[in-house]
């Protein structure tokens, strides 16, 4: 009897340790957002509502919106998604259906590789080698081809809004392409054979019973890169070049959330200044929450389909 | 007969775009590599790891404060995270597989793997830095404990997860109770799991700048404890990548390969680590 019970206490104790040390998880995510609320106040109080969409960032003045990094955070983030969507698509078709069976596993922990390289290393990269690429051969080629649109107008400097998004292109194609690989690999294999068996080409059994089959992993996988690119902070701040201003121009330099926090948090002297910048913070949090949250939805529904 | 050639024609474009994608990924690892290796190997000699930084234009000097300081907040952050990990992913695996509470905290974890680290930062030097006065080296290691939490939660639960039920039902029959069938054996079968998972997080952590921008801030000195601004090997790359000084990108390079080969070396071993435990068992 007596062993019974101490039986149970361990038990019962080592659930409550568990457990505490798991709402510790909670705390911390909930000390977060209400630490970056409250001492936003001073910039929420002031400001209100037309912090996000005001276009000055004036220190002098302590005029403070938090349009341009805002805009800066959402085009950056799109312009990668749009080049690294079809790239990391190819490659997690190459990797889970078209490799020789030999290649599929180094090949697959390369590109996982590529995933591991801290986003600093990237962003150095990018500031001496691919944004002198860009200012004197990419941005005069796209001149004189495409020059007539806006988006491909102004000095080439090679650092701005475009290599920016390069940039950050490279950083999250591992992310997405090893994600939407598992997604392809889960395909079960007799749906493939029997699409095979009917005659169809490898891209018609892609088109029309992987992508279909996969779509909820395929999509979270694309807002798990898309919550990447949104917060990332070193690979964007070398090369995206700090300036406050809005343009048409791609080349043009601008700024995104995470950039801004990165150069100016530990110059910010005011009160009014520094609440700014962490409002700025808050925001990013919160946009991050809603695209992870969206990723973490469809991941879990992809994998729920596959039991 | 033109349906079937339009049908190989599409099937075999696609094919084509889809191997020049890969081969394009390849090629982007093998430049940026080629490139830190390159440039990085140039900068690294005794001086790197053994002297202290110079002022610009002054030659020589190396970077063992920050070598120093990296190590140190990592290891502070490891011993922060590990045990705390550790304890948050057995509730998940073991007591919260199918609650409310365990999904929701599950669901927080994942959103905190992912979210962006200066955040973290920020929130770091609202709690600690601000109030203190004081840049820290402590202040740098609990940012980068944050955010090795949620990974270490996340990786021991999968492993725990692994652990076959009929060896649960073993010890559970044996009389073991729920705590020390955990401990002795649940633990046991998953450690070199669990392991791997760290070092991975270890490897992650390591290259993270921005949550130790604002906290850990940078120091050109040596240090004398870690209750003031530490220098650390990402922010110095920062910084000296930032400079206008051919000295300082030279430095900024051999950091970056010092990083970069580090995390590299941990995931390749404990790659090969996985793989051949798949073999034998």
């Amino acid at each position: 009897m007596k062993m019974k019970q101490t039986k149970i206490w361990g038990d019962l104790i080592f659930r409550g340790l568990t457990a505490s040390f798991a709402s510790g998880i909670a705390v911390i995510f909930v000390a977060i957002l209400l630490v970056l609320w409250n001492q936003s106040q001073p910039s929420l109080e002031k400001f209100g509502f037309s912090f996000l969409f005001n276009t000055s960032w004036n220190p002098v003045k302590d005029n403070f919106g938090a349009l341009i990094p805002i805009v800066g955070t959402l085009l950056s983030t799109f312009l990668a998604l749009l080049f690294a969507i079809p790239i990391s698509l190819g490659i997690a078709l190459f990797l889970a259906e078209l490799a020789p069976h030999w290649l599929r596993a180094p090949f697959g922990t390369a590109i996982e590789l590529l995933a591991a390289i801290p986003s600093i290393v990237y962003g150095m990269w990018g500031l001496f080698v691919l944004g002198p690429l860009m200012a004197d051969y990419v941005q005069p080629f796209l001149k004189t081809t495409l020059g007539f649109l806006p988006l491909f107008s102004g000095p080439s400097m090679g650092i701005g809004m475009l290599t920016a998004s390069l940039v950050l292109t490279l950083m999250i194609i591992p992310f997405i392409s090893s994600v939407a690989r598992d997604v392809f690999l889960m395909v079960p294999q007799p749906l493939k054979e029997a699409a095979y068996g009917l005659g169809g080409t490898t891209w018609e059994v892609v088109r029309d019973i992987m992508i279909p089959y996969g779509r909820k992993g395929i999509a979270g996988a694309i807002f798990l890169g898309m919550g990447r690119a949104l917060g990332e902070t070193m690979a964007v701040t070398f090369v995206i070049g700090n300036a406050y201003h809005l343009s048409w121009s791609l080349f043009s330099p601008g700024n995104s959330i995470a950039s801004t926090l990165a150069n100016e948090f530990t110059e910010a002297d005011g009160t009014v200044y520094l609440s700014s910048l962490i409002e700025l913070g808050l925001v990013l949090f919160l946009i991050t929450l809603i695209i992870l949250s969206l990723a973490q939805y469809w991941l879990r529904r992809s994998q729920a389909g596959r039991a | 007969m033109t349906r079937l050639t339009r049908r190989k024609l599409t099937n075999s474009i696609v094919l084509t775009l889809s191997s020049l994608a890969a081969v394009a990924g390849l090629f982007m690892l093998t430049w940026i590599l080629g490139d830190v290796a390159w440039k990085g190997f140039a900068a690294i000699n005794w001086d790197f790891f053994s002297k202290l930084p110079t002022p610009p234009g002054v030659k020589g000097g190396g970077l063992v404060n920050a070598i120093v300081g990296t190590l140190l907040m990592t290891g502070v952050a490891t011993c922060i995270a590990v045990p705390f990990g550790m304890m948050s992913g057995t509730y998940l695996a073991e007591f919260g597989k199918n609650n409310k509470f365990g999904n929701v905290l599950r669901f927080l974890a994942d959103i905190l793997v992912s979210a962006p680290s200066i955040v973290i930062g920020v929130f770091v030097y609202l709690i600690l830095v601000k109030p203190m006065h004081q840049f820290s080296g402590w202040a740098g290691a609990i940012s980068l404990a944050i955010i090795m939490l949620p990974v270490v939660s996340r990786t021991t639960e999968e492993m725990l997860l692994l652990v076959p039920a009929e060896i649960r039902e073993a010890a559970l029959a044996l009389g073991s109770p729920y705590w020390k069938m955990t401990i002795n054996v649940i633990y046991r079968s998953a450690s070199s799991g669990i392991l791997t998972g760290v070092m991975l997080a270890v490897a992650r952590v390591a290259g993270e700048t921005a949550p130790l921008l604002f906290t850990a801030l940078n120091s050109p000195y040596w240090m004398h404890g870690m209750n003031e601004p530490m220098a650390n090997l990402t922010v110095v790359l920062f910084n000296y990548a930032m400079s206008p000084y051919d000295d300082w990108h030279r430095m900024a390079w051999g950091a970056a390969f010092l990083i970069t080969m580090t995390v590299l070396a941990v995931n390749i071993f404990t790659r090969m680590v996985l793989r051949t435990k798949g073999r034998t068992s």
